[in-house]
């Protein structure tokens, strides 16, 4: 379960952010400028909120009342960037490892088969990230951030970079994704697509939480 | 053009040894201060990174003269290393690497400093994500993306290493098979009678030495740019 009760002052901006989500794919949805970005970039620890608690299955992570904040390499919080930022001196298959490696984990040659199937990307693992398409690109990003075997998976608009055609490609991995268990928050200003991917919504508006629940509150 | 002379070769292999050594043992505190130049703001930035661009713009013979009243037998910290490390500045060999070192410090953390801000710092951020403690970011995403970057570096510091002269002639004198370095050895044989040709010599060898290093930077900077498009 993630608990979330933070603000945070960005310039002009003020985020002011309270929820509980039990649910398998939280659904983060808003505008653009509403908030979410810098909402999962302090899941994620990569912003120190001013004040408030995160917490994530009882593990507290930030709690500025005693002045918790544990940095992001410790979180084992998985984070699919919009831009995918794929690491361009390495190749695909290196990229996919670099998770394993950092966090010391032993190899795991059978989790690592099913998430290149998973994600169709067997035949890319010899591929440096400039010579990918940018759905290629993506898939390569969540299949990184997987295989570091993450508590959570933060996925910043995966699809925002991609024309229409490409979102149909990379959708049903996603779903796919959603039923391998581990727990999402999705990040989207699309409603359609919360609504195939979704179990539960948080809706953000200039920097306030607006509302809260089922795929319903998208209607 | 007759043979290269013994004495010749002394010079100039004594000139690549010095250069070597000086751009090797500057090296990491070169990536050090180029990485805080680049990502660390500090009180007293302006002030260090105008005390590494000093000896670019000071006259060659202040630099030379301020090394030899810190480093030379009495000097204060010359003196120290000298009776407690045995490792002896003044009139050695290792005393011109010093005044080398110092000399080129400035032209090996420029390119550094300039590929460390060229890397996406969200790459880093990516690899915090991923499990990567700061210093496992720098080891293997910092320092792979900026690597051509410290190559053109140190290319472009042995090239000015090599051909140092004024500071290290301060320093440790003019003294054939111990100081003499290329530089050295031109300025004796322009003031020698009939030494010429021999100069000449000299001097097209250090042309071809300097083309040769201003080329394999332009090289390694291309490099760079590739590397960091991913292709």
């Amino acid at each position: 379960m993630l608990r979330v009760d933070i603000t945070k002052q960005l310039g002009e901006f003020s985020l002011e952010a309270s929820f509980e989500s039990q649910g398998r794919v939280t659904g983060l949805f808003g505008a653009s400028g509403a908030g979410k970005t810098s909402l999962i970039n302090i899941i994620a620890g990569l912003l120190r909120p001013d004040r408030g608690t995160i917490a994530l299955d009882g593990d507290v992570l930030d709690d500025t009342s005693t002045r918790i904040h544990v940095p992001p390499h410790r979180r084992r919080i998985g984070y699919v960037f919009q831009d995918a930022r794929l690491f361009p001196h390495l190749d695909v298959r290196q990229n996919l490892d670099y998770g394993r490696r950092m966090n010391r984990l032993a190899e795991d040659p059978a989790q690592h088969t099913r998430v290149t199937e998973l994600l169709d990307i067997g035949h890319l693992l010899d591929r440096r990230p400039g010579q990918l398409s940018g759905g290629e690109r993506q898939r390569v990003a969540l299949g990184r951030a997987l295989l570091s075997k993450p508590r959570l998976l933060l996925l910043d608009e995966p699809l925002g970079s991609l024309d229409e055609s490409r979102k149909v490609e990379i959708l049903p991995y996603l779903v796919r994704l959603r039923d391998e268990g581990i727990p999402m928050v999705y990040v989207s200003h699309d409603a359609a697509e919360l609504r195939q991917l979704a179990t539960q919504i948080v809706m953000l508006q200039r920097g306030r939480v607006t509302a809260l629940g089922g795929v319903k509150v998208l209607t | 053009m007759s043979e290269i002379s013994p004495a010749e070769w002394t010079a100039i292999l004594l000139s690549v040894r010095v250069a070597v050594i000086a751009t090797l043992v500057a090296t990491p505190f070169g990536i050090a201060l180029a990485w805080l130049l680049a990502r660390r703001d500090f009180w007293g930035k302006a002030v260090v990174d105008a005390a590494i661009h000093l000896p670019l713009v000071l006259p060659p013979v202040v630099t030379g003269y301020l090394l030899l009243l810190t480093f030379g037998r009495r000097g204060l910290v010359g003196a120290w290393l000298a009776d407690h490390l045995g490792i002896v500045f003044a009139f050695r060999w290792t005393g011109a690497a010093l005044a080398c070192g110092v000399m080129s410090f400035p032209l090996l953390v420029r390119p550094i400093r300039l590929s460390i801000e060229a890397i996406d710092r969200r790459l880093e951020q990516a690899a915090g994500t991923l499990g990567a403690a700061p210093w496992r970011v720098f080891a293997t995403v910092t320092l792979p993306l900026a690597l051509p970057g410290v190559l053109a570096g140190m290319v472009l510091g042995f090239a000015k290493a090599i051909g140092e002269f004024g500071a290290t002639i301060t320093f440790v004198s003019n003294i054939p098979g111990e100081t003499q370095t290329i530089s050295s050895a031109i300025y004796s044989l322009i003031q020698t009678p009939d030494g010429d040709t021999a100069a000449a010599r000299l001097v097209i060898i250090s042309i071809v030495i300097a083309m040769g290093a201003l080329i394999a930077s332009e090289w390694f900077a291309r490099r760079a740019l590739r590397r960091l498009h991913g292709n």
